[in-house]
């Protein structure tokens, strides 16, 4: 009985000093890692601004666009087509970001341009399919009660129909933003820079430390964005209609 | 108030009209339910009214005046809409809810605001509490509330009602419907109510449209449709029982007979036999000095007694009504008891008279002529 409690705290013992020996070593090569990847500050500045340059101006011309495209498709008059468009984008989100990219440089040439041409569709999609499924779901009777107050159609969208549908139009942007922040890293293949940059020079000069300077920075980017996004969307989506409160 | 002339409404591929030449008017602070079983064309002939539905031929007339001459968002602004989802905007608050017509209407905010408070006072809610939610947070039956106070916002003259208490479970809608009741005393709204449920028909109703297959098939007073449907297809609808749902219609005060049939405490025997065979009574209620009943003597037992009645010979008594109730409750309360009347006394505890049995069913009698 005593040799076994002996034994356990033995265990214990060696346990805690492995456990101990780890985490010294873990924490000791990433202080190593960190520094080298820090030398590379200056170029992870330049290029998160240069990248999320691009996913901002992509962003904004596809919520501009986007969200009126699902408006007009969700109107009843175009119960018809809508069904046809929809289908056909939902096909055209299969198609790979790379392609996107690559179809783009080949039609527009080399740079920023093409780069955020390609983000723009990219982004474009997600947006516009939530635009329209979210009024798609907004429930008959709240737009029966709306018109039997009164309202003219223009303000049923306007009053009813946009702001409980704005959750779900909203999820779409922070999905599509998320994405897009994923995806810009390969502007840098046609000529549009950002942390592609970093990521693909150093899977090319096999410089693990450099892949990783592009990288991290690319992650905590996406999580930075859909986070703001996501604090937008608190904002401004009435209490009422947001699921989480 | 409401008028329909002619009514019919046709849909293009559908071989026969929904609705078919109705004709019906609904008076000023009347609630009138159209009733029938589903598809009969009820909800398109309310929603005809305020130009959800656009009818093929026949007129419409609102306090007069064709509604076709009205700007249709206009005619809807002045008519309270209350559906069967209740339709509150979940992205609004309960009192962003309310303001919504009066806000339309351009109000100013604090107006609508005071309005807002007051409509949730009337349908019981406390404004404190209930101004700030948003309707999630709200129960079936408070959701349908605010529902009706939304409808109530901007006063209007006219309520249509899809429905309202459709989706309420039964406990509720009864409580529902009596405190509905209790603001339409309140508010006298002409109201037009549609509900596939006779009870709820009967219980709320002034007049009763019966439509079938598009056709109004009677329209009359719910006594009447009880009492004298006018074919098969209505007798049939409103049920086999359609004597006992008269019963509701009834209250206590109206059913009275034998008024003056009691003798008091310390009056002599002899003299109650009297009253007794004055009234043609079965049994006698015996009264203290201030009108109190204290018991009751049958016929047979006052025969066998001589003297000074008191409390101590009497028979007590079980069960009393209240003049207030509907003779639903008292003739329910007569068989949990075994009794074939019952004393009815009012608030204060004062004797006021009989509801009897015999009386009742004399009372209910249709005259045999009328039977087809």
């Amino acid at each position: 009985m005593k040799y076994e409690r002996h034994m356990r705290a033995a265990a214990c013992v060696n346990a805690a000093i492995g456990l101990t020996l780890t985490v010294a070593c873990t924490s000791a090569r990433a202080d190593n890692w960190w520094s080298s990847v820090a030398q590379y500050r200056s170029d992870i500045v330049y290029q998160s601004i240069q990248m999320m340059e691009m996913v901002a101006i992509a962003g904004v011309l596809a919520i501009v666009v986007a969200v009126p495209v699902g408006i007009y498709m969700s109107r009843p008059s175009q119960r018809h087509g809508a069904a046809v468009v929809m289908q056909t984008l939902n096909v055209g989100q299969a198609v790979p970001k790379l392609a996107l990219l690559a179809l783009a440089m080949s039609v527009m040439g080399i740079g920023r341009v093409p780069a955020i041409f390609g983000l723009w569709v990219a982004t474009l999609l997600p947006i516009a399919l939530n635009t329209y499924e979210g009024l798609r779901a907004v429930p008959r009777a709240l737009i029966e009660a709306a018109t039997g107050m009164g309202m003219t159609p223009l303000q049923i969208l306007w009053r009813v129909e946009l702001p409980n549908a704005l959750y779900v139009i909203f999820a779409g942007i922070r999905t599509a933003l998320a994405i897009t922040v994923g995806t810009a890293p390969l502007a840098f293949l046609i000529g549009g820079g950002g942390l592609g940059e970093l990521i693909f020079t150093g899977i090319d000069l096999n410089d693990f430390t450099m892949l990783l300077a592009g990288a991290i920075p690319t992650a905590l980017l996406a999580i930075f964005t859909d986070v703001f996004v996501g604090q937008v969307q608190r904002g401004l989506v009435s209490r009422g209609v947001n699921p989480q409160s | 108030m409401i008028k329909l002339s002619n009514v019919t409404k046709r849909y293009g591929g559908t071989s026969g009209p929904v609705v078919d030449g109705i004709n019906m008017e609904v008076g000023a602070g009347e609630i009138c339910v159209l009733l029938g079983p589903s598809g009969c064309g009820k909800t398109t002939t309310l929603k005809m009214i305020n130009r959800l539905i656009q009818p093929t031929s026949g007129k419409i007339f609102l306090e007069g005046k064709d509604t076709d001459e009205f700007d249709v968002v206009e005619l809807r602004r002045r008519i309270g809409y209350v559906i069967q989802q209740i339709g509150l905007f979940p992205n609004m608050t309960v009192e962003e809810n309310i303001c919504v017509v009066p806000q339309l209407l351009g109000w100013d905010k604090a107006k609508a605001r005071r309005r807002a408070a007051e409509l949730l006072e009337i349908v019981a809610l406390d404004p404190g509490v209930f101004l700030a939610r948003y309707p999630k947070d709200l129960s079936g039956g408070q959701a349908q509330r605010v529902g009706v106070a939304r409808a109530l916002a901007t006063d209007p003259a006219v309520m249509l009602m899809d429905e309202p208490f459709g989706a309420i479970d039964p406990i509720n809608r009864e409580l529902i419907q009596d405190e509905f009741l209790r603001i339409q005393r309140q508010v006298k709204k002409t109201i037009v109510f549609v509900s596939h449920d006779i009870d709820e028909a009967v219980k709320m109703a002034d007049k009763i449209a019966i439509f079938r297959a598009g056709q109004l098939e009677q329209f009359d007073t719910p006594d009447n449709i009880l009492a004298r449907p006018a074919s098969p297809f209505i007798a049939g609808f409103v049920g086999t029982d359609r004597a006992l749902k008269r019963l509701r219609l009834v209250r206590a005060r109206d059913a009275l007979s034998a008024c003056g049939c009691s003798v008091r405490v310390g009056e002599s025997s002899a003299r109650a036999r009297a009253v007794l065979a004055e009234h043609g009574a079965d049994q006698i209620v015996l009264l203290d000095a201030a009108d109190k009943p204290q018991g009751y003597f049958t016929a047979a037992q006052l025969h066998a007694l001589d003297g000074v009645l008191t409390s101590a010979h009497a028979f007590r008594i079980q069960n009393t009504a209240n003049p207030g109730d509907d003779l639903r409750a008292v003739v329910s309360s007569m068989f949990a008891s075994g009794a074939s009347w019952l004393p009815t006394v009012d608030d204060d505890g004062r004797f006021v008279g009989y509801v009897s049995q015999a009386h009742i069913v004399e009372l209910l009698r249709v005259p045999a002529v009328e039977q087809t």
